[in-house]
């Protein structure tokens, strides 16, 4: 049995399926207190309560729409392709969850810590309008149809600019491995690549990156499919878009996918631009705690950003009104795309002919 | 090593059931997604051979661009099937020919591997020359070496790009076009008019 576990394959995998499943339930717990917190910003802006019957201030509640979706029947529209039907939604939630395996949450607290992290999170964040597309299809019917192309256009469309946006950081860090972006943008504020990375020399870079970083946000919003961006589901127009003949479970799949999606943009843009794990401000003082501590404050300390640019998420869908669908196009295309060609041109010039060369 | 071999014959497995299906699936949306799995099976081998950054090209451009137009394209059109299986007896020779030329290709490549032996087997690709992390080591030897090249390609794309542009775009005149810098410059001075009008007259128009 020793030998058994002392096996490297043995114990590889025995590591890495712990490391996944911890991820995975501490995306999904936080989730159902994010999605709460989501309804009561949402609640709290319009001046209502937002829920706060099921336990203390409703805290439950996400727990009793849990039980409420998985216990009602899945219906499955007669003329629907049946197996692609109930693959999107299980494509959207998988797709949703792999981007966590490079995510780093404290040093060496990561899944996978792949070389290609950044391009790892981009790939995986593109495929997941599969699950739309195939949702919208496969449901054989005109809204969800209409929902799943404006969804494709969409993501698409944002993707270039997110693409194009992630390259900045890129040539500001010097490498795509996520862990080494946040080790370089340890110490004090003016080091995290929002101020232009790299120490009070780079701060001239600042209003490229504030820019950089807006875009990114608003690319993000775009990306995840919410307000102001919402337009494959917008249900003025669409009903609810793909997700039309959708109901209990895949429905459930189809909405932690889109709340995992977000989660995972506010972790990246915490990770590219605002330090990741690092506090901003020297964590010497760290050295003397139990490395688990110390590990564990880091991580809370992410915790806490992806927490703040989730309530950001919040607070634009409680004040955006939508956008129009051509308006959206021309933002993305007209308006993102030059200005981050133009960022990415600045970056690179200051790479090559400023000081830091 | 047995994770990696396992790793492999699944990938690999999938990547050729896949592409049967490409051809052989009925409805051509189940094509489509059959290719992308295909696409995502192939990254998946390059991941295994240590091309990290080839498989996540692979995957963002082709799986997350290429084929969700592909996919929009096939869902969009109304193609009759039973049309252009008609063509099928047709088109037989010609792809038969097609089918030949690869067939041979991939005969000589095999028995080219058969004949040097072991050694050309062993020469495994070297996903990292020198300790250099394969991204680096592409854009060393792309931006150098072949820059010329690469430019090149990039040109051939911006014309094709200009192309498609120049034979797709119509003026339709008296379409009214949206000009939101136009709409946020506009005062009251310039949006509106204040008329005294005499009881009985309006205004002439």
């Amino acid at each position: 049995m020793q030998a058994f576990f002392a096996n490297p394959a043995v114990s590889w995998t025995l590591l890495t399926t712990g490391g996944i499943l911890l991820v995975v339930i501490w995306v999904l717990l936080s989730l159902a207190f994010l999605l709460l917190a989501d309804r009561k910003i949402w609640a709290g802006v319009q001046m209502r309560k937002g829920p706060n019957v099921v336990g203390p201030f409703g805290l439950l509640q996400s727990f009793a729409d849990f039980f409420k979706f998985v216990l009602k029947e899945i219906v499955i529209p007669a003329g629907a392709d049946k197996v692609v039907f109930i693959l999107a939604p299980l494509i959207s939630l998988i797709l949703a969850f792999v981007g966590w395996a490079v995510v780093p949450f404290a040093p060496g607290w990561v899944v996978s810590n792949l070389n290609v992290g950044i391009l790892y999170l981009l790939a995986m964040s593109s495929l997941g309008v599969y699950g739309i597309i195939m949702g919208g299809w496969a449901s054989n019917s005109k809204y969800p149809f209409l929902g799943a192309l404006r969804s494709a256009a969409q993501m698409v469309s944002y993707e270039v600019s997110i693409g194009l946006i992630i390259i900045t950081v890129i040539l500001l860090a010097g490498s795509m491995n996520l862990s080494t972006i946040v080790e370089k943008q340890s110490g004090w504020i003016w080091n995290w690549n929002v101020f232009g990375g790299a120490g009070l020399n780079n701060l001239i870079l600042l209003p490229v990156m504030v820019v950089a970083m807006g875009m990114f946000y608003i690319s993000a919003l775009a990306e995840t499919n919410r307000p102001p961006f919402d337009l494959p589901e917008a249900e003025s127009e669409l009903v609810a878009g793909y997700q039309v003949e959708y109901s209990s479970t895949p429905y459930l799949l189809f909405m932690v996918a889109e709340y995992s999606n977000i989660v995972l943009m506010c972790a990246m843009i915490s990770v590219l631009f605002f330090g990741g794990w690092n506090p901003g401000f020297p964590t010497d003082f760290l050295n003397s705690w139990h490395p688990f501590a110390a590990n564990f404050f880091l991580a809370l300390v992410f915790y806490a950003k992806i927490c703040f640019w989730f309530f950001m998420f919040a607070m634009a869908k409680a004040i955006v009104p939508r956008y129009r669908y051509d308006q959206l196009m021309r933002l993305g295309w007209k308006v993102f795309l030059p200005t981050s060609l133009v960022l990415v041109a600045a970056v690179a010039a200051w790479r090559v002919f400023g000081p830091a060369a | 090593m047995p994770v990696q071999a396992i790793a492999f014959y699944l990938l690999a497995f999938v990547t050729i059931a896949a592409g049967l299906l490409v051809v052989s699936a009925r409805n051509p949306v189940h094509s489509v997604l059959f290719l992308i799995t295909a696409f995502f099976s192939a990254a998946g081998l390059f991941v295994l051979l240590g091309a990290e950054f080839l498989a996540m090209l692979l995957v963002v451009v082709y799986v997350g661009a290429v084929a969700v137009l592909f996919l929009f394209v096939v869902m969009m059109l109304d193609v009759d099937f039973a049309e252009l299986r008609q063509g099928f007896v047709q088109y037989l020779p010609f792809g038969g020919v097609i089918a030949l030329v690869i067939a041979t290709e991939m005969v000589m490549v095999v028995a080219a591997v058969a004949t040097n032996g072991a050694a050309a087997k062993n020469a495994l690709p070297n996903a990292s020359p020198g300790g250099v992390p394969n991204t680096e080591a592409i854009g060393r030897v792309l931006y150098t070496d072949y820059v010329f090249f690469f430019q090149l390609a990039g040109l051939v794309l911006l014309v094709a790009m200009i192309g498609a542009i120049v034979l797709t775009l119509r003026h339709k005149p008296g379409v009214k076009r949206q000009d939101i810098g136009k709409q946020v410059a506009r005062t009251p001075k310039t949006g509106m008019e204040l008329v005294q009008i005499k009881p009985g007259e309006g205004i002439s128009e």
